[in-house]
């Protein structure tokens, strides 16, 4: 294989041809082709094994649509809750002394690389109506009787915002120190007062930064089973935990048409705000 | 520029209640693990180190983080030789290339739960469920997407230069890859294999599938017990890897400041 005409191609096989790269790639593409493809499509067919009897089950029983409910609820608010909570703290990250900067990185990379389970317990400890947020709300005289906090909706939504916020504080950290500061002195020395300034010139410029935030966070938060397994209502469940629960009594048709609704919503909604977000960049450009 | 004070006053103060929230349950495990109250999180003012004498003879704690380290090394091994070969392949195919990392990038995005469904139903046909190379295979999937990053990050920066210097002076493409390529790559595979490490050391949702009694990793033994009664030994166990965590990150910043200086 020669690449014709052109003498010197800048990057050419090592291994002496033209198609060197794609030996090198062959191994990884074989690999997930079989542990990772494969099994996706085996679910599909296990999914449609008998007929699209399992698939009418699910869109047409109360209690799955109640699930799917339930699942966009809690990521929706998961990723509002991080949204409000991240943009401040970013902003804050890009205006301290670096020093500063690096402290506030480790804050939000150490529970990243903490192990989910030993947070997840963390937090019942916590949460627990003899945990120390509990002895913290009743020392404060605002409640005189332990307040339920796990296995409940707002157990599920503090457990999910700790795990998420680190996916959205990166991708708003590296869009705002992406925004020029001479486009804010620029911006006042035009007038503008603080308010319309950020929402004028600041907040469009990291537009990006936030979209980014909050599809990472809404679309792995669709496929939670752990967190809120382990602090949710059980009459909250979310379709991950339905799932495991359906391969547990071997209901494996179930779990996988389940699994494919799930999958494919996860993917529609990746490319729908993908495409929004290219959309909206281009208009704003 | 002079700034208004109480909107710093505001943004301070919602930046320190964040670090708070982030950090307190990641810290607490630490008082927990030596408080004396065999209920987990109930402080009663007295010390021990008991729960970590617990940890160190249970049998089934001994097991598991045996299991687990053998599934973290044979999938950081497997990932690493199969990622860094492919980065060094895509950094070769341009748009091709560019196509086929989006590609190897998928499994992030596929909800665990999902991949652990569909392998475990095709682990029963080939019997590979409850074994330790299952889940060898199945976290290498999950540590390659990290692993072509890393190591493709690194390649982007590689001049080829030195690629087409090398074969020019008369080096086989082995001796290239090994004398030129790889220590060049170095700190992109060490990251990219410390990430694969991380992943499947803490790999829970699609191991809880795939494991049995006996191949029980970490994570699931710890899963099963919380699930069944939070002891203050899961806080002696959490204590003991937040140290490990916090040393990879470490590892993980020295690493990007030996490269950035290089």
């Amino acid at each position: 294989m020669t690449v014709g005409t052109v003498p010197a191609p800048r990057r050419r096989g090592l291994l002496g041809l033209g198609g060197g790269g794609w030996a090198l790639v062959l191994p990884l593409v074989l690999f997930l082709a079989v542990f990772f493809l494969y099994p996706l499509v085996q679910m599909a067919r296990e999914s449609a094994a008998g007929g699209f009897a399992a698939y009418e089950s699910i869109l047409t029983s109360p209690v799955y649509r109640k699930v799917f409910g339930n699942t966009l609820t809690i990521a929706a608010a998961t990723t509002a809750i991080c949204l409000v909570l991240a943009y401040p703290y970013a902003y804050v990250m890009n205006r301290v002394s670096p020093r500063m900067r690096l402290a506030l990185m480790a804050f939000v990379l150490l529970p990243f690389w903490a192990s989910l389970l030993v947070r997840s317990f963390a937090w019942i400890a916590l949460l627990q109506d003899s945990g120390l947020v509990n002895q913290a709300l009743q020392a404060l005289g605002l409640t005189d009787d332990p307040v339920s906090l796990i296995r409940t909706t707002p157990g599920v939504l503090i457990g999910m915002v700790h795990i998420m916020l680190p996916y959205m504080v990166l991708p708003l950290y590296t869009a705002m120190a992406r925004v020029d500061d001479r486009l804010l002195l620029a911006a006042s020395s035009l007038g503008a007062n603080p308010r319309r300034r950020f929402v004028r010139v600041f907040l469009p410029l990291t537009l990006p930064g936030l979209a980014a935030g909050c599809l990472l966070v809404f679309t792995i938060s669709l496929g939670f089973y752990i967190t809120p397994a382990l602090l949710g209502a059980p009459s909250q469940a979310m379709v991950g935990e339905v799932i495991a629960e359906q391969v547990e009594q071997f209901g494996l048709s179930t779990a996988s048409a389940l699994g494919i609704v799930l999958l494919t919503g996860t993917l529609v909604i990746l490319v729908v705000i993908a495409l929004l977000a290219k959309r909206l960049g281009r208009s704003a450009r | 520029m002079k700034k208004p004070p109480v909107r710093w006053v505001a943004l301070t103060a919602a930046t320190v209640l964040t670090a708070c929230f982030l950090l307190l349950p990641t810290l607490v495990v630490v008082p927990m693990s030596f408080n004396g109250s065999s209920t987990l999180g109930v402080f009663d003012g007295t010390w021990t180190t008991r729960w970590y004498d617990e940890l160190l003879t249970s049998p089934a704690w001994r097991t598991a983080a045996l299991n687990s380290l053998q599934v973290a090394l044979g999938s950081t091994v497997l990932s690493t030789v199969l990622g860094t070969l492919a980065a060094w392949g895509l950094s070769k195919l341009g748009v091709y290339g560019r196509a086929i990392q989006g590609g190897s990038i998928a499994p992030v995005v596929v909800p665990p739960v999902i991949l652990g469904v569909g392998l475990y139903s095709v682990f029963l046909t080939w019997q590979l469920n409850g074994t330790v190379l299952g889940l060898i295979l199945a976290h290498t999937v999950l540590a390659l997407p990290f692993v072509v990053i890393a190591v493709g990050a690194s390649f982007a920066q590689l001049d080829p230069v030195y690629e087409r210097a090398a074969a020019s002076l008369g080096a086989k493409p082995f001796q290239t890859l090994r004398r030129v390529v790889l220590p060049l790559l170095l700190p992109g595979v060490v990251a990219g294999a410390l990430f694969a490490f991380v992943t499947s050391w803490d790999e829970v949702v699609v191991s809880i599938f795939l494991t049995d009694a006996q191949t029980r990793t970490l994570p699931v033994e710890m899963w099963i017990q919380v699930r069944t009664q939070v002891t203050p030994t899961l806080a002696a166990l959490g204590t003991c890897l937040l140290l490990v965590s916090s040393l990879a990150l470490i590892a993980m910043q020295v690493l990007r400041r030996s490269e950035r200086d290089a």
